[in-house]
């Protein structure tokens, strides 16, 4: 499996200068493959949740293609590129994304509900994700009850809940302590051991450690890193 | 797992509540409105249909002085007389069809009823339009000092009413009309002329030197085959002294055209009531969903298309409009059974519940308005869920 991005760029209607536009992204080429860990660096405001969100089906470039094993995700009508996101990608936003009427355990199952598929087997994963996360006794509980590092990880069990091919990870552990920062780095690094490709956005260069690659994303261009 | 929808309902139970309940207001109000509505043009038909007859003829002062229009529109007591010759001047007339008279009287009170009631004797020989209405409430042939009673009455069957010092045994109830004849005791001729003659024997009578078999009060006239009612009632006007002849349509336009008054303001009402209804569900709605623009966000990114996700607020939206709406229905049914004596003695014109078949079908319209409403409402919010910039929104709180 391979999701490239192919020479994308973003433009923002913005007024800078003489020009009523500028690129939030561009003429950014990569590759996120199975089995791989790529972290991206860069300083807030360079364009990282912007070549994120390209990547992950959720914005759409204004020149350029993404494509999955070769096809044009953008291609693809909302319906189908909606359940490609659903079936093949895992993100974990930035910030707390926890729908609060759900339960915990609910919250964790959404990517299956939404499309009416959660059954027993899917029920035992999320109750052994929550268990490997360390959130396992908060599975019946309300978000609103719950810490920044549990609600992330409630994220990252909800992004992985599929077993995705791609899993996107914007800003994971922006405010986490030292403690919940290894241990999401170290199952995001376990998933893509099992096969997934992940792909971390991160302004903390901790994170380089446990990268396959890492680039550095810089008004809006991307560099290798080392 | 229940579904997201029920799930976003229960778990803002205040906002759900608020909302069904704005919904329960509105539909309410339409539910109520029409019920009126249609009460009173029941009631208008069922009036015509107990007049019975065309023409009616009454003492030229009862028709100038508006005695007999009190008596029959408003539900006030009243009596006065003219020679029973006229009966066989207007018979013999080529224009004139049937025909029979009856007889008015007012009680002073008696052990059924807080007021004074009228009472009415019709000729059973002739009579077309009194016997029919008995026949179909289920009572049959008046024997001597049998009366009938009006639905609204506090007399049943079986039950002896006194007027005048004469002891009266209550042989029928009448079904209810929505008119004024609910409140009127009928009897036939034989019996009315002892309460009459009681009534002046006690010099309790504002009349004096009467015979009750000499006097009749009001003629009901069906024209003769060939002649219009207007034609038959001309024709009496023209040719026979100190009586005047009316026709039941124009009398019952009075009542029709206030009546058209009422609904009319009944309806603009609604439509207002709705209208701002629909502006507060949209600003509701709108609101409801602004505030979870982030949760919308997430599911867009969990890899809801935007068809779903503005499926996902429609359905709240129909759902609390439903739910809402039969609350309202129910709680107008609630209010209509009881309170329908009120809302008839408030406008004081002729009113009577449709039938369940009616009301069931005023209620399966007010749901599906509501629902149609909802749907209105909901659709500026479902179009900007759908549209929504999940990287804008996410990004907030960078
Ligand atoms: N939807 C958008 N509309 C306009 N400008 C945007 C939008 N998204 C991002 N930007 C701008 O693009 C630039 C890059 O943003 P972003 O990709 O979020 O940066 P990073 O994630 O690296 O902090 C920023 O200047 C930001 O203000
Ligand atoms: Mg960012």
């Amino acid at each position: 499996m391979k999701l490239s991005a192919e020479n994308v760029t973003k433009e923002f209607i913005r007024k800078t200068g003489k020009s009523n536009h500028f690129s939030a992204v561009n003429d950014v080429s990569l590759t996120l493959e199975s089995g791989r860990l790529t972290v991206l660096n860069g300083r807030s405001g360079s364009g990282k949740t912007t070549l994120l969100n390209m990547l992950s089906g959720l914005l759409s470039p204004t020149k350029g293609r993404i494509t999955l094993d070769g096809e044009d995700i953008y291609a693809l009508d909302d319906k189908r590129l909606s359940r490609l996101r659903n079936q093949r990608f895992g993100v974990i936003p930035q910030g707390q994304t926890a729908i609060h009427s759900l339960t915990v355990l609910e919250n964790i199952l959404l990517p299956f509900s939404l499309y009416r598929e959660s059954g027993e087997a899917e029920q035992k994963y999320a109750l052994e994700l929550a268990e490997r996360l360390g959130i396992a006794q908060l599975c019946e509980v309300r978000p609103a009850e719950l810490s920044g590092g549990e609600l992330r990880r409630m994220a990252i069990a909800r992004a992985v809940i599929r077993r995705p091919s791609v899993i996107f990870a914007d800003e994971p552990t922006g405010d986490l302590d030292d403690e919940n920062t290894a241990l999401v780095f170290g199952f995001l690094r376990e998933l893509s051991a099992q096969g997934s490709a992940v792909f971390i956005v991160t302004h903390e260069n901790n994170a380089a450690g446990y990268a396959d690659e890492v680039y550095r994303m810089n008004g809006g261009k991307l560099e290798i890193s080392e | 797992m229940k579904s997201l929808t029920l799930k976003n309902l229960l778990g803002r139970p205040v906002r759900t509540a608020a909302l069904t309940a704005l919904a329960a207001l509105l539909s309410f109000a339409v539910f109520i409105g029409t019920m009126i509505v249609l009460s009173l043009g029941n009631g208008l038909d069922s009036l015509e249909a107990r007049l019975g007859a065309e023409v009616m003829t009454v003492p030229y002062e009862a028709a100038t002085k508006k005695k007999f229009e009190d008596v029959i529109l408003q539900g006030m007591t009243g009596y006065f007389y003219m020679d029973k010759s006229k009966l066989d001047e207007i018979a013999a007339l080529d224009s004139v069809g049937d025909i029979s008279a009856q007889l008015y009287l007012a009680s002073t009170g008696s052990n059924c009823c807080s007021m004074p009631v009228q009472i009415i004797g019709f000729d059973p020989e002739t009579d077309f339009t009194v016997t029919p209405w008995i026949k179909k409430s289920g009572g049959g042939q008046l024997k001597e000092l049998d009366i009938v009673v009006g639905s609204d009455l506090n007399a049943f069957v079986g039950d002896k009413l006194s007027f005048y010092g004469v002891e009266c045994n209550v042989a029928a109830k009448l079904d209810k009309t929505g008119t004024t004849y609910d409140t009127t005791v009928f009897t036939n001729i034989d019996t009315i002329d002892r309460l009459i003659q009681s009534s002046l024997d006690k010099g309790m009578n504002d009349f004096k030197n009467l015979k009750p078999e000499n006097i009749v009060s009001c003629l009901l006239i069906n024209s003769a085959d060939g002649y219009s009612p207007e034609e038959t009632m001309n024709d009496i006007n023209l040719h026979v002294k100190k009586v005047k002849a009316l026709r039941s349509k124009n009398m019952i336009s009075g009542i029709s055209s206030s009546l058209d008054g009422v609904s009319g303001m009944i309806r603009t009402l609604i439509i207002a009531v709705w209208a701002l209804g629909v502006v507060i569900l949209l600003l509701a709605f709108t609101m409801s969903v602004n505030e979870r623009r982030k949760e919308f966000a997430v599911l867009r990114v969990m890899g809801s298309s935007r068809s779903k996700l503005a499926g996902m607020v429609f359905k709240e939206a129909l759902s609390v409009c439903i739910a809402g709406s039969a609350v309202g229905c129910v709680i107008g049914l609630i209010v209509l059974i009881p309170f329908g004596g009120a809302i008839e003695q408030k406008l004081s014109l002729p009113y009577l519940l449709p039938g369940p078949a009616a009301v069931l079908m005023c209620v399966g319209g007010t749901l599906i308005l509501a629902a149609a409403s909802g749907a209105a409402a909901a659709v500026l919010s479902a179009w900007r869920m759908s549209r929504i910039d999940t990287g804008l929104v996410l990004r907030g709180d960078n």
